[in-house]
Protein backbone atom coordinates (compact mmCIF):
# COMPACT_ATOMS: atom_id res chain seq x y z
CA UNK A 1 0.00 0.00 0.00
CA UNK A 2 1.23 3.44 -0.79
CA UNK A 3 2.26 5.54 2.17
CA UNK A 4 -0.34 7.83 3.72
CA UNK A 5 2.27 10.57 3.97
CA UNK A 6 3.69 12.92 1.38
CA UNK A 7 6.79 14.57 2.78
CA UNK A 8 8.75 17.30 1.05
CA UNK A 9 11.78 19.24 2.18
CA UNK A 10 13.62 22.19 0.76
CA UNK A 11 16.71 23.94 2.04
CA UNK A 12 17.49 27.59 1.48
CA UNK A 13 20.07 29.75 3.30
CA UNK A 14 20.52 27.08 5.96
CA UNK A 15 16.81 26.91 6.77
CA UNK A 16 14.97 23.72 5.90
CA UNK A 17 11.26 23.91 5.15
CA UNK A 18 9.35 20.70 5.77
CA UNK A 19 5.90 20.23 4.25
CA UNK A 20 3.73 17.20 4.81
CA UNK A 21 0.29 16.06 3.73
CA UNK A 22 -1.16 12.98 5.39
CA UNK A 23 -4.10 11.04 4.01
CA UNK A 24 -6.44 10.59 6.99
CA UNK A 25 -10.21 11.04 7.54
CA UNK A 26 -9.81 13.05 10.78
CA UNK A 27 -13.34 12.16 11.89
CA UNK A 28 -14.50 14.31 14.79
CA UNK A 29 -17.21 12.01 16.07
CA UNK A 30 -19.75 14.84 15.60
CA UNK A 31 -20.74 13.87 12.08
CA UNK A 32 -23.86 11.80 11.42
CA UNK A 33 -23.86 9.06 8.82
CA UNK A 34 -26.80 9.91 6.51
CA UNK A 35 -27.58 6.23 5.84
CA UNK A 36 -27.55 4.78 9.35
CA UNK A 37 -28.43 8.00 11.21
CA UNK A 38 -25.68 7.25 13.70
CA UNK A 39 -22.64 9.23 14.70
CA UNK A 40 -19.50 8.32 12.80
CA UNK A 41 -17.01 7.38 15.55
CA UNK A 42 -14.03 9.69 16.06
CA UNK A 43 -10.89 8.76 14.16
CA UNK A 44 -8.08 11.25 14.14
CA UNK A 45 -4.33 11.62 14.33
CA UNK A 46 -3.24 12.84 17.73
CA UNK A 47 0.52 12.57 17.72
CA UNK A 48 3.16 13.37 15.14
CA UNK A 49 6.92 13.13 15.55
CA UNK A 50 9.38 14.50 13.03
CA UNK A 51 13.04 13.60 13.26
CA UNK A 52 16.15 14.91 11.57
CA UNK A 53 18.96 12.34 11.34
CA UNK A 54 17.32 10.38 14.16
CA UNK A 55 16.86 13.23 16.65
CA UNK A 56 13.46 14.80 17.28
CA UNK A 57 12.86 18.22 15.70
CA UNK A 58 9.19 18.72 16.47
CA UNK A 59 6.36 16.82 18.13
CA UNK A 60 2.73 17.72 17.47
CA UNK A 61 -0.23 17.03 19.75
CA UNK A 62 -3.38 17.29 17.69
CA UNK A 63 -7.08 17.34 18.39
CA UNK A 64 -9.82 16.25 16.01
CA UNK A 65 -10.12 19.87 14.84
CA UNK A 66 -7.27 19.49 12.38
CA UNK A 67 -8.78 19.31 8.89
CA UNK A 68 -9.25 16.11 6.91
CA UNK A 69 -6.06 15.07 5.12
CA UNK A 70 -3.91 17.18 7.43
CA UNK A 71 -1.32 19.63 6.17
CA UNK A 72 1.69 20.65 8.23
CA UNK A 73 4.60 22.91 7.46
CA UNK A 74 7.44 24.21 9.62
CA UNK A 75 11.07 25.28 9.35
CA UNK A 76 14.25 24.35 11.18
CA UNK A 77 17.95 25.15 11.02
CA UNK A 78 21.09 23.05 11.11
CA UNK A 79 20.44 20.52 8.33
CA UNK A 80 22.39 19.98 5.12
CA UNK A 81 21.60 18.40 1.77
CA UNK A 82 21.37 14.62 2.00
CA UNK A 83 20.21 14.56 5.63
CA UNK A 84 17.33 12.30 6.55
CA UNK A 85 13.95 13.63 7.69
CA UNK A 86 11.45 11.17 9.12
CA UNK A 87 7.77 11.68 9.97
CA UNK A 88 5.62 9.29 11.96
CA UNK A 89 2.04 9.61 13.14
CA UNK A 90 -0.23 7.82 15.61
CA UNK A 91 -4.02 8.11 15.63
CA UNK A 92 -6.58 7.53 18.37
CA UNK A 93 -7.01 3.91 17.26
CA UNK A 94 -3.26 3.36 17.59
CA UNK A 95 -2.75 3.08 13.86
CA UNK A 96 0.72 4.23 12.88
CA UNK A 97 2.52 5.15 9.71
CA UNK A 98 5.86 6.72 8.93
CA UNK A 99 7.95 7.79 6.02
CA UNK A 100 11.35 9.31 5.43
CA UNK A 101 12.96 11.51 2.84
CA UNK A 102 16.36 13.00 2.09
CA UNK A 103 16.79 16.78 2.03
CA UNK A 104 17.37 18.03 -1.50
CA UNK B 1 17.55 -4.55 62.06
CA UNK B 2 14.00 -5.73 61.51
CA UNK B 3 14.53 -8.76 63.74
CA UNK B 4 15.73 -6.75 66.70
CA UNK B 5 12.87 -4.32 66.33
CA UNK B 6 10.38 -7.21 66.40
CA UNK B 7 12.00 -8.67 69.53
CA UNK B 8 11.86 -5.65 71.81
CA UNK B 9 8.85 -4.07 70.01
CA UNK B 10 9.94 -0.74 71.41
CA UNK B 11 8.70 2.54 70.03
CA UNK B 12 11.98 3.00 68.23
CA UNK B 13 11.67 -0.40 66.55
CA UNK B 14 8.17 0.39 65.35
CA UNK B 15 9.39 3.60 63.85
CA UNK B 16 12.09 1.79 61.93
CA UNK B 17 9.53 -0.72 60.70
CA UNK B 18 7.27 2.09 59.51
CA UNK B 19 10.20 3.73 57.82
CA UNK B 20 11.13 0.48 56.11
CA UNK B 21 7.55 -0.08 54.97
CA UNK B 22 7.35 3.44 53.56
CA UNK B 23 10.66 3.07 51.79
CA UNK B 24 9.50 -0.20 50.23
CA UNK B 25 6.23 1.37 49.20
CA UNK B 26 7.97 4.32 47.54
CA UNK B 27 10.40 1.96 45.83
CA UNK B 28 7.49 -0.08 44.46
CA UNK B 29 5.70 3.04 43.27
CA UNK B 30 8.86 4.26 41.63
CA UNK B 31 9.45 1.04 39.77
CA UNK B 32 5.84 0.97 38.56
CA UNK B 33 6.20 4.45 37.10
CA UNK B 34 9.52 3.43 35.60
CA UNK B 35 8.04 0.34 33.94
CA UNK B 36 5.00 2.19 32.61
CA UNK B 37 7.42 4.79 31.31
CA UNK B 38 9.36 2.12 29.45
CA UNK B 39 6.23 0.63 27.93
CA UNK B 40 5.18 3.96 26.42
CA UNK B 41 5.44 4.35 22.64
CA UNK B 42 7.48 7.02 20.86
CA UNK B 43 5.83 9.86 22.76
CA UNK B 44 8.65 10.30 25.23
CA UNK B 45 8.87 14.06 24.93
CA UNK B 46 5.29 15.08 25.48
CA UNK B 47 2.28 13.19 26.71
CA UNK B 48 -1.02 13.82 24.91
CA UNK B 49 -2.90 15.95 27.43
CA UNK B 50 -6.30 14.26 27.45
CA UNK B 51 -7.88 16.60 30.03
CA UNK B 52 -6.98 19.69 28.04
CA UNK B 53 -7.96 18.22 24.68
CA UNK B 54 -11.38 17.04 25.87
CA UNK B 55 -12.18 20.24 27.75
CA UNK B 56 -15.20 22.08 26.29
CA UNK B 57 -14.52 25.52 27.74
CA UNK B 58 -11.76 27.81 26.51
CA UNK B 59 -10.63 29.00 29.96
CA UNK B 60 -10.67 25.43 31.27
CA UNK B 61 -8.60 24.24 28.32
CA UNK B 62 -6.02 26.98 28.93
CA UNK B 63 -5.76 26.09 32.62
CA UNK B 64 -5.56 22.36 31.87
CA UNK B 65 -2.84 22.81 29.29
CA UNK B 66 -0.82 25.51 31.06
CA UNK B 67 -1.58 24.88 34.75
CA UNK B 68 -0.69 27.78 37.00
CA UNK B 69 1.14 29.74 34.33
CA UNK B 70 0.61 33.35 33.37
CA UNK B 71 0.11 34.31 29.75
CA UNK B 72 1.03 37.78 28.52
CA UNK B 73 -0.27 39.46 25.39
CA UNK B 74 2.42 39.96 22.78
CA UNK B 75 2.61 41.80 19.50
CA UNK B 76 5.48 39.66 18.33
CA UNK B 77 3.14 36.84 17.29
CA UNK B 78 1.31 36.96 13.98
CA UNK B 79 -1.64 34.71 13.13
CA UNK B 80 -1.93 34.45 9.36
CA UNK B 81 -5.51 33.57 8.53
CA UNK B 82 -8.25 35.17 6.42
CA UNK B 83 -10.62 37.23 8.54
CA UNK B 84 -13.64 35.87 6.62
CA UNK B 85 -13.83 32.12 5.99
CA UNK B 86 -16.41 30.51 3.71
CA UNK B 87 -15.87 26.88 4.71
CA UNK B 88 -15.05 26.13 8.34
CA UNK B 89 -13.91 22.60 7.48
CA UNK B 90 -10.62 23.81 6.03
CA UNK B 91 -9.17 26.98 7.52
CA UNK B 92 -5.51 27.51 6.65
CA UNK B 93 -3.67 28.96 9.66
CA UNK B 94 -0.10 30.20 9.91
CA UNK B 95 1.51 31.30 13.13
CA UNK B 96 4.72 33.30 12.96
CA UNK B 97 6.72 34.76 15.79
CA UNK B 98 9.98 36.66 16.27
CA UNK B 99 10.25 35.65 19.92
CA UNK B 100 13.55 33.92 20.77
CA UNK B 101 14.03 30.22 21.66
CA UNK B 102 10.54 28.99 20.87
CA UNK B 103 9.58 25.88 22.83
CA UNK B 104 6.03 25.46 21.62
CA UNK B 105 3.18 27.00 19.64
CA UNK B 106 -0.35 26.12 20.73
CA UNK B 107 -3.52 27.00 18.83
CA UNK B 108 -6.94 27.48 20.43
CA UNK B 109 -10.31 28.29 18.83
CA UNK B 110 -12.47 29.87 21.50
CA UNK B 111 -15.91 28.76 20.26
CA UNK B 112 -15.07 25.24 19.00
CA UNK B 113 -16.58 22.22 20.82
CA UNK B 114 -13.07 21.49 22.08
CA UNK B 115 -11.13 24.77 22.08
CA UNK B 116 -7.64 23.23 22.18
CA UNK B 117 -6.75 22.54 18.55
CA UNK B 118 -3.10 21.65 18.34
CA UNK B 119 0.23 22.06 20.02
CA UNK B 120 3.59 22.00 18.29
CA UNK B 121 6.62 21.37 20.48
CA UNK B 122 9.96 22.44 19.10
CA UNK B 123 13.57 21.71 19.76
CA UNK B 124 15.93 24.68 19.88
CA UNK B 125 16.88 24.88 16.21
CA UNK B 126 13.37 25.49 14.91
CA UNK B 127 12.18 28.73 13.36
CA UNK B 128 9.11 30.34 14.97
CA UNK B 129 6.73 29.31 12.22
CA UNK B 130 3.97 26.77 11.80
CA UNK B 131 1.39 26.27 9.08
CA UNK B 132 -1.57 23.90 9.13
CA UNK B 133 -5.29 23.65 8.36
CA UNK B 134 -7.94 23.52 11.04
CA UNK B 135 -11.72 23.17 11.44
CA UNK B 136 -13.92 25.90 12.92
CA UNK B 137 -17.56 25.47 13.89
CA UNK B 138 -18.55 29.12 14.34
CA UNK B 139 -17.15 32.59 14.05
CA UNK B 140 -14.59 32.78 16.80
CA UNK B 141 -11.30 34.09 18.10
CA UNK B 142 -8.23 32.10 17.20
CA UNK B 143 -5.67 32.29 19.99
CA UNK B 144 -2.02 31.40 19.51
CA UNK B 145 0.05 30.79 22.63
CA UNK B 146 3.82 30.76 22.21
CA UNK B 147 6.24 29.49 24.82
CA UNK B 148 9.49 31.37 24.59
CA UNK B 149 12.33 30.99 27.10
CA UNK B 150 9.94 29.43 29.61
CA UNK B 151 7.37 32.26 29.48
CA UNK B 152 4.01 32.24 27.70
CA UNK B 153 2.81 34.86 25.23
CA UNK B 154 -0.41 35.00 23.27
CA UNK B 155 -2.23 36.88 20.60
CA UNK B 156 -5.73 36.54 19.19
CA UNK B 157 -7.57 37.23 15.96
CA UNK B 158 -11.31 37.17 15.28
CA UNK B 159 -12.43 35.07 12.30
CA UNK B 160 -15.88 35.18 10.71
CA UNK B 161 -17.00 31.72 9.57
CA UNK B 162 -19.91 31.37 7.13
CA UNK B 163 -20.32 27.60 7.20
CA UNK B 164 -19.28 25.48 10.18
CA UNK B 165 -16.89 22.63 9.63
CA UNK B 166 -17.24 20.43 12.68
CA UNK B 167 -20.51 18.58 12.06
Amino acid sequence: MASSIRLKTKIRDGVTTVRAIIRHPMETGFRIDSETNEFIPPHYINEIVIKHNGSVVITCDWSRAISKNPYLSFMFEGATIGDKVELSWTDNRNNVDSTETLIK
Amino acid sequence: MSLSSKKDSSKHGKQINMLRRDTLRYLAMGSITLISGLLKPISVLAKWNKAAFSSVDFDEAIVAYFPGQEIDESEQINIGVHSIVEDGAVVPVKVKTDLPNIESITIFVENNPNPLIASFNFTTNCVGFISTRIKMQNSSNIIAVVKSEGALFSTRKFIEVHEGGCG
